[in-house]
């Protein structure tokens, strides 16, 4: 410490004392700095949440309204004449009617409907008038006629789909500004849609069959529904989970438990690690050229769907396995080990059991984010048009279906606005999903959360 | 017998096996669970593990190499041209396997018989109208060289189908009798379960291996197609990007790649700022109420499929910017536009960016921001004084991982940046991305050799390159710099 | 242990002890974190231009009596301090007093040294910086130098000024602290076992330079080691389980203990 002691020592620039009560100049300065500061991670905050609001009230307000639906009710004579010319009932004769025969039905009782309640159908041509029953109807109505023949020559109350114009017409999405310049629609149809409202045949009622029906053409966005998109999903979700647990589990036990340190366990861990970042897209091509091209299996179907998928959870549901396995502490090990069990018991009798829960929970996030994954369906096929239910499973595991968010796409696609409507729908369905898997999740981490 | 069919006989075999082998073993030691080396159930599972492992591995062989000898010994009805030429060759056999599973429908639907189908000849019945009527659509008629391989094909999966049956049942068989005979008292029955077990976490452990392996191989050698079609540096270097399906294409990469960076670019210049002054504030100046509550709601913002944010640039951001900021200032009048997808792409980034911050900032040890507010800092001199610079080489790893995600992102720049390839510099022109061009060269119907379908692969190897390049440095920051505080 | 033996280890010099004016009055201060009460009832006076140390066995107090004098308390969100502080005759817990404008006038060196991950010139230059103490970058040098000299680190650190603080040695980079510290050029210096973590070379540095300070700053110490507080320090108090037991010379606190507790301390009887 001589130096410090021999040398002169210059000392710091002399500080007038300050009152500590009194604000200076200075302070008040970097105090401003401060708030400012503070105030821009408020802001940074606030904007995130927000535009989150927006996005979630846009897609609500949009979307809601796809689950209810303007249907016309009225009653219908299911004429033998027309419906089974050649008048014997049998039901292999009565398929030679096609639906065009049935909407003709539909308009002449939409039609006298329409005289018997005296309502005027001024401005509106007869073809008009036939387009404002959705060309979804006839089909249903055939499909109820030849489920049940006996019901010839009755008269039924039928409540159809009205046409996606005046759907969005009850809903605020067509106007009569917008009609004037839409060819599908007149201002008029429009004013009788009114009329059609007051006299009770026009209502508005919640529309289970978005839930349930298949995909529909560019022209019925009224007919469109979520139901492959729905089985489809599901499909490849239990497919992931049969996939993907197994193999995660044994991974991750493989690696946490027995595998020596060597170049093979460390690059399976970079392996792991990329995989889990690379984009979606990737995978995608690989389900493409390796599934489809190469391995030969069926394009737009579920099993493709679900092995791409399963490449792309399985890093996330590792990791989760892994750290949920780290998490049981060695003396429950040494205990297992001490009385005798091999590794391999000790593992499989004692530290899986435990790390259960955490399996789980991972598992759920890891089928959550699989269940919103769209780009590398998009390259297998799945955005192909679906309107048949896949058969049921091990089979329809090779049929052509769709997923939820992929339903979603594709509606964004379509030109019609309606289908804008029916995207968002999708949306809040999917949404729903998600937020029961996630709840689910983190139910299960509070109840099996455990301090060693 | 279909493979179906075939996995769960071998596994009631298996099944059977594993009472037999316990029984067995259980018997040999008259009931004296003591007298034997292993549990009884090891046993068991040894004689099922016997019964079904080598059974499967024969039958997954079998699955591989039939269709492979079937496609060779087609090839001797069909003319030697036909054969000679890869490209047609395929196309012959991709026809083959049509017209055979049209003739296995029209046999299940009943529209044939078993004999009828092997008989039928092109000039007696119209085959097109017969598979027509059960579902299979054909694109031209049948002629009579296909017809006849078709047959042969039918008859060769027949006995191929027959002899594997035969084979993997045999095989199980032999596995199992093999194992009842060595099960006794003193025989390790746990020791060789559990070795088998060990080889099942290790094959698992290896898929991982296997994918990017997959990835790679399925890239590179249809990449390695497409530039033996198409010139490397044209594709690397060429200025324009206009595909066109009758052939003479521009593929050029350069466009796609200004756009993915441009997009890119904006959504980091949104996401950075944001995502780090949100998790600045939650690490430093939000109290444990806050931050238990904003967390998770920013967090939300990851858990949403990008195909929402997609939507959400479609109809909400796109039309926005056209109405109040491309119009007005005459930028054009696009919805769809670099900076749609940018914004988007931000949005979306900013909760990965700031979880990653938050852990990096909470990792910053609590004596240094002592040592600063020690000498009179305040909170924010001490964060952009100390702490950010202690941070920045685990931030600038999440900003790097963060830019791999925009990069990469599809959904959002499909549904929010348009299709067309352009090299400008206007933020609301609608620009186009390497993923975009993935997905539309993809999808629809695509004739697997023509370079405007290779290319995608092309595309897509190099999306993964970088983004692979941006995540291993972007990991090897980030351990590096967790290292250094651990 | 054998408390009397040790006692010879502890060499007490004769000093003159001056009439300094108290720097710092603390009046009733009572600490809670949370439900615990950590610290009851402290009066003491710490005197300008003198050493103080504060010993006492470990979780008795020490530390959080230390983080109320510059309010490091105030960055603990569950801490709680009630009682009177002044520094200079103005209460430090005053609604008007800037917590940070108080850091500036009472210094810190902490247990670990934590320098900035940032260049020596650096570390140093930070309080003279964030304060605005300096005009230009000649005086900034100079500061730097000054302060790197009184903690006796000048001759080591000259050539690498610019290489990372964090590349010195344990008792360096101590040193480097106390620098840092000095720059801002406090009245109050607060050193919470500052020695804890180095070598007895490196111990004996610091030690050496804590006297030194003293010319300058009153010192505040907390230690462990008795003889350490005996070597450094004029004055001593004696803290245990939250209380402050006795307060004194440091002569008088080690060879004539007036409660008992601080007797079976220093002979090794608790602690
Ligand atoms: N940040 C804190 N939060 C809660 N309790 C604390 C905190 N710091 C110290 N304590 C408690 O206050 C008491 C005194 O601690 P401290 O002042 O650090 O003791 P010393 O420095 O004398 O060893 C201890 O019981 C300790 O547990
Ligand atoms: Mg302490």
């Amino acid at each position: 410490m001589t130096v410090a002691a021999t040398n002169p020592m210059p000392t710091p620039p002399a500080k007038a004392t300050h009152s500590l009560l009194v604000p200076n100049a200075a302070m008040g300065r970097r105090n401003a700095a401060e708030k400012r500061f503070r105030a821009y991670g408020l802001a940074a905050i606030a904007v995130s949440l927000s535009v989150l609001g927006i996005m979630l009230w846009s897609i609500f307000s949009d979307g809601l309204s796809s689950f209810f639906q303007a249907k016309l009710t009225f009653p219908v004579t299911l004429s033998s004449e027309v419906l089974d010319p050649a008048g014997n009932g049998l039901r292999e004769e009565m398929t030679k009617v096609t639906t065009i025969g049935y909407g003709k039905l539909l308009t002449a009782a939409f039609t006298a409907e329409l005289a018997a309640k005296g309502i005027s159908t001024e401005g509106v041509t007869d073809k008009q008038l036939a387009e404002m029953i959705s060309k979804d109807a006839p089909g249903v109505l055939r499909a109820k006629v030849l489920g049940d023949t006996s019901m010839l020559d009755q008269t039924i109350t039928m409540s159809v789909l009205a046409a996606g114009r005046i759907d969005g017409y009850l809903k605020g999405r067509v106007t009569m500004e917008t009609a004037e310049r839409d060819g599908n629609i007149s201002p008029e149809q429009l004013q009788l849609a009114d009329r059609l409202k007051t006299a009770r045949i026009l209502g508005s009622s919640f529309n289970t069959r978005f839930l349930t029906s298949p995909d529909a053409s560019d022209q019925r966005p009224e007919a469109a529904g979520l139901g492959v998109a729905i089985l489809g999903s599901a499909y490849m979700m239990l497919l992931v989970l049969i996939i993907c647990v197994p193999i995660g589990v044994a991974t991750s036990i493989y690696l946490e438990e027995f595998a020596p340190k060597n170049r093979w366990t460390d690059l399976i861990e970079v392996n792991i690690s990329n995989l889990a970042a690379v984009p979606s897209i990737v995978f995608g091509i690989l389900g493409l050229a390796i599934f489809i091209n190469f391995a030969g299996f069926p394009q737009s179907s579920s099993v493709v769907g679900a092995l791409v998928l399963s490449l792309m959870t399985l890093p996330t549901i590792i990791i989760a396995t892994r750290s949920s396995i780290r998490a049981v502490p060695p003396s429950i090990r040494d205990a297992a080990l001490g009385v005798g069990a091999s590794k391999m018991q000790t593992v499989f009798h004692h530290v899986l059991p435990l790390a259960m829960p955490g399996i789980l929970t991972g598992t759920i996030l890891g089928l959550a984010s699989a269940l919103g994954e769209t780009a590398p369906l998009l390259l297998i096929g799945m955005v192909a048009f679906v309107d048949n239910y896949p058969s049921a499973p091990v089979e329809g595991f090779m049929d052509p279906a769709t997923a939820l968010p992929v339903q979603v796409y594709s509606w964004a696609s379509r030109s019609d606005p309606a289908f804008i409507e029916r995207s968002s729908g999708a949306i809040i369905v999917l949404l729903v999903f998600l937020v029961v898997m996630n709840v689910t999740a983190i139910i299960l981490r509070r109840k099996f959360e455990r301090r060693w | 017998m279909t493979v179906l069919v075939l996995v769960v006989a071998t596994l009631v075999i298996a099944g059977v096996g594993f009472f037999l082998g316990r029984s067995r073993a259980l018997s040999g030691v008259s009931g004296n669970v003591r007298d034997l080396h292993s549990l009884p159930g090891y046993y068991g599972w040894h004689v099922a593990l016997m019964a079904a492992l080598p059974a499967f591995g024969v039958l997954l062989v079998w699955l591989i190499v039939q269709p492979i000898v079937i496609e060779r010994n087609i090839g001797s009805l069909l003319p030697a041209e036909t054969v000679a030429d890869a490209t047609a060759f395929k196309l012959a056999v991709a026809d083959i396997r049509r017209v055979a599973g049209g003739l296995d429908a029209a046999v299940l639907a009943g529209a044939l018989t078993e004999a009828s189908a092997a008989e039928l000849t092109s000039g007696g019945t119209d085959v097109r109208a017969v598979l027509a009527g059960v579902g299979v659509a054909l694109g031209s008629d049948v002629t009579n060289d296909t017809l006849l391989s078709a047959q042969m094909y039918r008859s060769m999966t027949a006995t191929g189908a027959l002899a594997r049956m035969i084979a993997v049942l045999a095989v199980a068989l032999a596995g199992l009798g093999y194992a009842l005979s060595v099960t006794r008292a003193e025989f390790r029955a746990r020791n060789r379960v559990e070795i088998v077990m060990m080889g099942v976490l290790i094959t698992a452990s290896s898929i991982a291996i296997l994918t990017t392996v997959g990835i790679i191989w399925s890239m590179l050698s249809e990449s390695l197609n497409f530039f033996r079609q198409y010139p490397a540096t044209e594709f690397f270097f060429g200025l324009t990007w206009s595909p066109n399906f009758r052939g003479g294409s521009d593929l050029g990469f350069i466009p796609l790649l200004w756009g993915t960076l441009y997009i890119s670019l904006i959504a980091m210049i949104v996401a950075v700022p944001l995502g780090l002054f949100t998790a600045i504030y939650l690490a430093e100046y939000a109290g444990p109420k806050v931050r238990a509550w904003v967390k998770p709601l920013i967090e939300v913002i990851a858990g949403i499929p990008t195909v929402v944010f997609g939507l959400f640039a479609l109809v909400t951001v796109g039309p926005f910017l056209r109405d109040y900021f491309a119009q007005p200032f005459g930028f054009g009048n696009s919805g769809a536009s670099v900076m749609t997808a940018g914004l988007v792409i931000g949005i979306l980034n900013i909760p990965f960016i700031s979880s990653l911050a938050d852990d990096i900032i909470n990792s910053v040890p609590q004596s240094l921001r002592d040592g600063s507010y020690g000498l009179g800092a305040t909170k924010s001199e001490t964060v952009k004084q100390v702490i950010l610079p202690a941070a920045l080489p685990g931030i600038v790893g999440a900003v790097l991982l963060a830019a791999s995600r925009a990069i990469g992102e599809t959904m959002i720049v499909t549904m929010g940046a348009g299709a067309s390839a352009k090299l400008s510099l206007n933020p609301f022109d609608a620009m186009t991305t390497m993923t975009v061009k993935i997905v539309g060269q993809l999808t629809g119907d695509t004739d697997f050799n023509s370079p405007e379908t290779l290319v995608a692969f092309a595309l897509g190897i190099t999306l993964f390159v970088i983004t692979l390049g941006l995540n291993v440095f972007a990991l090897y920051i980030v351990r590096k710099y967790r290292e250094e505080y651990e | 242990m054998e408390g009397p033996i040790q006692m010879k280890d502890i060499h007490i010099e004769e000093r003159v002890v001056s009439d300094h004016k108290a720097k710092i009055t603390a009046r009733g201060v009572q600490v809670y974190y949370g439900t615990n009460h950590a610290l009851k009832d402290v009066d003491v006076d710490i005197l300008a231009g003198t050493v103080t140390a504060f010993i006492g066995p470990s979780g008795c107090g020490k530390s959080t009596f230390l983080r109320c004098l510059n309010r490091m308390n105030d960055t603990v969100s569950s801490a709680r301090v009630v009682g009177e502080i002044l520094l200079d005759g103005e209460d430090i817990y005053d609604k008007r007093v800037d917590p940070v404008q108080l850091r500036a006038k009472v210094g810190m060196v902490f247990q670990k040294p934590n320098p900035f991950p940032k260049s020596i010139y650096d570390n140093v230059a930070y309080g003279p910086k964030i304060h605005g103490l300096t005009r230009n970058k000649a005086e900034l040098d100079e500061v730097v130098e000054s302060c790197l000299r009184k903690a006796a680190l000048w001759n080591e650190v000259k050539d690498r000024l610019q290489a990372p603080g964090t590349g010195l040695s344990g008792g360096q980079q101590q040193r480097l602290c106390i620098a840092r510290a000095i720059a801002t050029s406090p009245e109050v210096l607060l050193m919470d076992e500052p020695c804890s973590a180095l070598d007895p070379i490196a111990t004996a540095q610091v030690e050496e330079l804590i006297d030194e300070l003293r010319s300058q700053f009153s010192v505040v110490i907390v230690t462990h080691s008795m003889q350490q507080a005996a070597r450094v320090s004029q004055k001593t108090a004696f803290f245990h389980l939250g209380n402050l037991v006795e307060y004194g010379e440091t002569g008088q606190i080690f060879t004539n203990p007036k409660d008992p507790r601080t007797e079976s301390y220093i002979t090794g009887r608790i602690g």
